[in-house]
């Protein structure tokens, strides 16, 4: 069974003067796969995914997401992919429906689709009771799965998961990785960053970078044998010491 | 002179964030409060360095009341807050030079205190806070704390966000100064980092769910978890949750941990169940509970937990 791949980065590469942040990496992602993308702080992960979600041009290489190049059709990868993150969320004084709207309207969905898919995200998630509440007023578990649910309103191919789950407890934290996995069995590809190892245990894959190169690649499982430890936060110790 | 704490509350807005909270952190404990965001682990630190007041309840922080000794509270604790809060547009030297001079003392007096930490950062000591990588300020925050010699040094959430280099140097660094003869209060949200406290409290909904060592505490985990593994994740959880005998169902990256309700499981039942949801590849086997686990037992059942911590 060949599974296509979404995202297929060639040697990417991005540079601010002489430094360079990203320093040509090459990887792919597949259809419904759970992707985990690690590195420490500075290790050039966020400007690696910034030139995947199309908001910053690569310095050289080649890259395509969701069939689109990064170089030349920017607008269209952002139309077919889905964001979230801890810190660019939801509207927190618009209500849970308000808050659906807004973004259906955003990704440029009709409004029976809205209305469609108002009514099948509050019933999924169980939200009747607080639709007409503000999401300021909800707790951040409830705010994080809605905020995950709005990033899938207009069916995109890959969802960038940007740190989703830092902060809710570890029963909430479950829940979203199941509606993570439930999404990727519906055929969504999932790219998530996370400073969490112990979550990067739940990704079909994981890359790890270290000062601007993707230094390891391989399933949970492959990582933690290659490097004889039995969890991945020892694999990354081991790889970002040096 | 540990910290003391008995039957505090605190509300705001008819919002409970602390419920009736006992602990007692010994002289030169290196004491974890486990638990989410919301949980009321910051409001207790903020009850404890007397910047809050409680509805309820007294403490009693190195021997100092919170309310009538509030002022020597303040000269004895180092406090690290959740949010960065050293002045930005001081440079890193200012900043250390800014505290000890606040709390009458100097960095040569204390240095030895610090000595591990700044050097680290001292390479930087002109460049600005506000410029500094998420891993320095978190030393340079952890300096400042520590200028005036504290007895009890308190520490919210101060791995949040640092990646796990950074959070193994940190935890390092606790360890140190804990032979240094400081008690130190630390919250976090990570759960992997109980196994490094001397002793923990599980916290929720401002309500504590057990307190002991984290060694005793999941030994008193009251079930036997399964690793469940197969070929599709999504349908092993479905299946094991619409499995009758289930009693939890927890995704714990690349298995399923799982527990039954009877006393006589057998894991052919479990293996030859999965068959017939078609899965294949099936994995199951033993494991020993995390820290995870019994957080996740104890909040689902808060309480027969307090049962559990009174025995």
């Amino acid at each position: 069974m060949k599974k296509t791949n979404v995202i297929q980065v060639e040697d990417l590469t991005k540079m601010f003067g002489d430094f360079k942040a990203v320093n040509g990496i090459t990887f792919e992602v597949k259809k419904g796969e759970i992707f985990g993308f690690l590195g420490a702080n500075g290790a050039g992960k966020t400007t690696a995914m910034k030139m995947l979600i199309g908001i910053s041009i690569p310095t050289s290489g080649k890259a395509h997401v969701a069939g689109f190049d990064v170089f030349t059709q920017a607008e269209d990868i952002k139309k077919n992919i889905g964001y979230m993150s801890q810190k660019f969320a939801l509207y927190d004084d618009l209500t849970v429906k308000e808050n659906i709207s807004f973004f259906g309207g955003i990704y440029g969905l009709t409004k029976a689709r809205i209305k469609e898919k108002t009514k099948e995200l509050i019933e999924d998630l169980g939200l009747q009771e607080v639709s007409n509440q503000l999401v300021g007023s909800l707790p951040l578990g409830w705010k994080q799965k809605i905020s995950f649910s709005v990033a899938l309103l207009h069916e995109p191919k890959i969802v960038f998961l940007d740190e989703p789950t830092g902060g809710v407890d570890p029963i909430t934290r479950r829940q979203f990785w199941e509606m993570i996995y439930k999404a990727a069995h519906d055929g969504t590809t999932i790219f998530v960053t996370t400073h969490y190892m112990d979550e990067a245990e739940y990704c079909d894959r994981v890359s790890i970078m270290v000062n601007g190169k993707i230094e390891a690649l391989n399933t949970p499982k492959k990582l933690k044998e290659q490097f004889q430890v039995d969890n991945m936060n020892d694999v990354f110790l081991k790889l970002a010491r040096g | 002179m540990g910290i003391t704490v008995s039957n505090i509350s605190k509300s705001y807005k008819g919002v409970k964030a602390l419920q009736d909270i006992s602990f007692e952190v010994k002289p030169n404990e290196l004491f974890g409060l486990i638990g989410p965001d919301g949980a009321g682990k910051t409001t207790l630190f903020r009850i404890l360095t007397t910047l809050l007041i409680a509805d309820k309840g007294q403490a009693s922080v190195a021997g100092f009341d919170v309310l009538k000794d509030f002022k020597d509270i303040r000269k004895h604790v180092g406090y690290m807050p959740g949010r960065f809060s050293l002045y930005q547009d001081l440079t890193v030297e200012e900043n250390l030079e800014f505290f000890a001079t606040i709390f009458g003392t100097t960095i040569e007096e204390n240095y030895d205190l610090i000595k591990d930490i700044y050097v680290q950062i001292e390479p930087f000591k002109d460049r600005r806070a506000g410029k500094l990588s998420g891993g320095m300020k978190q030393k340079l925050a952890l300096s400042c704390a520590l200028i005036h010699k504290p007895k009890v040094l308190f520490l919210d959430e101060p791995t949040t966000g640092v990646d796990p280099v950074s959070r193994k140097e940190f935890w390092d660094m606790l360890k140190r100064l804990q032979q240094k003869n400081i008690t130190i209060l630390v919250s976090t949200p990570y759960m992997d980092e109980a196994a490094l406290c001397d002793r923990i409290a599980l916290i929720q909904d401002g309500q504590i769910l057990q307190i002991d060592t984290p060694e005793a505490i999941v030994k008193q985990y009251p079930k036997t978890i399964y690793n469940v593994s197969a070929n599709n994740m999504y349908q092993l959880i479905n299946s094991l949750k619409d499995y009758q005998y289930q009693h939890s169902v927890y995704p714990f990256g690349e298995f399923v941990h799982y527990t039954d309700v009877r006393n006589d499981f057998k894991i052919n039942d479990l293996k030859m169940y999965l068959e017939a949801e078609k899965l294949l590849n099936i994995k199951i086997e033993k494991t020993q509970a995390t820290i995870e686990d019994s957080f996740m037992e104890l909040a689902k059942y808060p309480n027969r937990t307090c049962k559990l911590s009174k025995t």
